[in-house]
């Protein structure tokens, strides 16, 4: 069941990334030099949203918070985030933009898939040599949330957490609403 | 220009996607996959790298730290990548084909929009570029533990402090770094 499920979800990701322009390189420049936002606004809407609803499902019951999974933060989550972001701006493409370009048929992207397996590559014989350093030391307590999910430590200890999400969800949407499609 | 759809509908369409994934599954990620497409080829040349252990959690240990780093979780999706990450993933290329298939280009492509890079725009620069932004992307995504997906959607959506940091990190470097090899116009 699982494995039919991977591919129905997976297909649908892939088609909704190409739909939205995610898998344009022209794009992912045209945002990181903040001359069209379309994307941005279309990431924040849907971050906006689909936390809201998560929340809300999880607070209402039909929602299973065991499916969450919330990562650790240490500062590594930082330098490997900058790292993303230097790489991001150099080929215009992140991990899972980059593999359902390739599936586009763009060379470009090819070409970067396999870089990035190169590097994920490096990344794995190194992993050993870097495991006991201050890249891993956690920052606020690792896994934790703002919103209390029941399942992880939150930072934000309120009775609701459906009106933490509220409010950080109904930020980010209205960013989304509010910025220029153009700076 | 191909067409895409409006902000609003592609937020709306992103959010679905995350939803679903999270309600019926698990959340979206992906550069892991990156790692175990790896130690599918680096196996096909090293029998010794994958062992099975029934002392760790996943019942297989590796000879390399990362693979056999929680309880040898990498090392059992190496062994069988007919798994649900792996398998996503590589239905994602598919997804994304079918899109294209059916969003032909209306105009010849714009080749005007194609922004000026200042370190050269060769074909070879273009392909260089792509394939060392690709190393740089996977190696910091890895040591981040997650990309856009996991990180920046399903972190932020689950209002996870990693996500925060992340977007910060990358924004903070993409941006500036966009500028000055792209220029503002």
């Amino acid at each position: 069941m699982k494995i039919i499920l991977a591919l129905i979800l997976g297909t649908l990701f892939g088609f909704v990334l190409q739909r939205v322009g995610a898998t344009d390189s022209r794009k992912i420049w045209g945002m990181l030099t903040l001359r069209d936002l379309h994307l941005a606004k279309a990431i924040l809407f849907a971050i906006g949203v689909s936390s809201i609803v998560l929340f809300a499902g999880m607070s209402i019951g039909i929602i299973d918070a065991g499916h969450l999974s919330v990562k650790s933060s240490y500062n590594g989550v930082i330098v490997g985030g900058m790292l993303l972001g230097l790489g991001w701006a150099i080929a215009g493409y992140c991990p899972g933009t980059g593999v359902a370009a390739m599936g586009e048929g763009k060379p470009d992207a090819f070409v970067y898939v396999l870089g990035g397996l190169a590097g994920a590559f490096l990344y794995t014989l190194s992993y050993g040599a870097i495991a006991d350093s201050w890249l891993f030391s956690p920052i606020g307590g690792g896994k934790v949330t703002l919103a209390a999910t029941g399942e992880y430590s939150a930072l934000i200890a309120t009775p609701s957490a459906m009106l933490v999400a509220l409010v950080l969800g109904g930020l980010f949407a209205a960013f989304a609403v509010l910025a220029p499609k153009k700076i | 220009m191909r067409q895409y759809w409006s902000w609003i509908t592609s937020g709306t369409a992103l959010a679905i996607c995350f939803l679903l994934a999270v309600i019926l599954v698990k959340p979206i990620g992906v550069s892991t996959q990156f790692v175990i497409a790896d130690g599918v080829l680096w196996s096909l040349f090293d029998d010794s790298l994958i062992t099975t252990d029934t002392d760790s959690k996943s019942g297989y240990a590796s000879t390399n730290a990362y693979l056999d780093k929680s309880g040898g979780k990498y090392a059992a999706a190496v062994e069988n990548p007919i798994n649900y990450s792996f398998l996503f993933v590589l239905a994602m290329i598919f997804g994304a084909w079918l899109a294209s298939r059916f969003n032909r280009p209306t105009t010849p492509p714009d080749t005007a929009s194609q922004p000026v890079c200042r370190l050269g725009d060769q074909r070879s620069a273009r392909l260089l570029r792509a394939f060392i932004g690709g190393a740089i992307v996977l190696f910091g995504a890895r040591l981040a533990g997650g990309c856009t997906s996991g990180h920046m959607m399903s972190g932020m959506m689950q209002t996870s402090l990693s996500g925060y940091l992340f977007a910060a990190g990358a924004f903070a470097v993409a941006v500036p770094t966009a500028i000055f090899l792209y220029g503002r116009r």
